[in-house]
């Protein structure tokens, strides 16, 4: 397998990379497509219009934001404090903008603004270790299009299905469950040395410590508590 | 209220937010104890987005909770085999075979 991937984490072509980023992404599929029905399901009950609940997958393009969106509008929550909740649910994309950035540092300002639009916690989940692999890799890029795309398309095919169809989902079985096993596979590979391990240690108590603060707060400042560990263990080791 | 205005204006933030850093990038020199940081966001970002999902159920720590085990059963085949497939495959079965004991 190691030999599998150092094979893949150097593509020679655009397409090679492009094609690399969809299927490091397309197992995600199983567990976003039903979450993804299940937000066309919610936003319908909250109210929505149909146009407005299905563009919005291309507009905000963030799943767990476009969840507390409906539940807001259900509540009729004014527009300031939704706007705001958006706003603080997706904090974390600034760690994920913060990591490519330097990747991403000498491509022209459209392709800077498409991969912007993309950057969700599954395209950089799936593309980043391939991207930090090969960060001198001319055609890197194309990676994180590529997962970025194929979540993309998937989300807008999901939720489009949750709102026309309505939710028609297989009892009893727990795809959702597909997101945590991929991102399991996506960082596990990653904790190459001992402050990495603890890093994630830390991550873990911390999110799980911190998981009854509203609108993923935890989340975030579990991240950055663990990137503060890291910074102050890796420089002891190396003054 | 208009939805769509709404909608606009959190899909702008949402933009703003991802774009940030990549935008800044080349046009300040961070800090060095920033530059520091970048390594580890992979795995520390990453893993705060998983841990609840396996070791909370309802929002609560079970021991019980098949989630944890099947999730720890995943982390031990991706240390062993560093497989995608395999780590998902065994994940999967751990957890169909953990909810009907």
């Amino acid at each position: 397998m190691a030999h599998n991937s150092a094979m893949t984490d150097h593509p020679a072509s655009r397409s090679a990379a492009f094609w690399l980023g969809v299927r490091a992404l397309l197992p995600m599929h199983l567990g976003v497509a039903p979450f993804g029905v299940i937000y066309g399901v919610v936003a319908m009950k909250s109210g929505i219009p149909p146009l407005a609940a299905v563009l919005m997958s291309s507009i905000v393009f963030a799943g767990s934001a476009q969840f507390l969106l409906a539940q807001l509008v259900s509540l009729g929550a004014p527009a300031l404090m939704m706007v705001g909740a958006v706003g603080v649910v997706n904090l974390r994309h600034a760690l994920y903008s913060a990591s490519v950035a330097p990747l991403l540092a000498r491509l022209p300002r459209r392709w800077k603004l498409l991969l912007s639009y993309l950057l969700t916690d599954e395209a950089y989940a799936a593309a980043i270790p391939h991207l930090l692999a090969a960060p001198a890799n001319s055609v890197g890029h194309w990676i994180l299009l590529g997962s970025g795309f194929a979540l993309w398309a998937g989300w807008q095919l999901a939720t489009l299905a949750g709102v026309v169809l309505g939710a028609q989902l297989p009892e009893g079985l727990p795809l959702d469950f597909a997101l945590p096993l991929t991102f399991i596979a996506i960082v596990v590979p990653m904790l190459t040395d001992r402050v990495r391990i603890i890093v994630a240690l830390a991550a873990c108590a911390l999110a799980v410590a911190l998981s009854g603060l509203p609108y993923k707060l935890g989340l975030f400042i579990a991240a950055l508590g663990a990137l503060a560990l890291g910074a102050v263990l890796s420089r002891r080791r190396r003054p | 209220m208009n939805i769509w205005l709404v909608m606009a204006a959190c899909g702008g933030l949402t933009f703003l937010i991802r774009l940030s850093f990549i935008a800044l990038e080349g046009r300040y020199r961070p800090p060095s104890w920033f530059v520091v940081l970048l390594p580890f966001v992979p795995v520390a970002a990453l893993s705060a987005l998983t841990a609840p999902e396996l070791l909370l159920a309802a929002g609560e720590f079970r021991p019980t909770n098949p989630r944890l085990w099947a999730g720890l059963v995943a982390i031990g085949v991706a240390a062993w085999r560093r497989n995608t497939l395999l780590t998902i495959g065994s994940g999967f079965a751990a957890l169909l075979l953990l909810e009907r004991l």
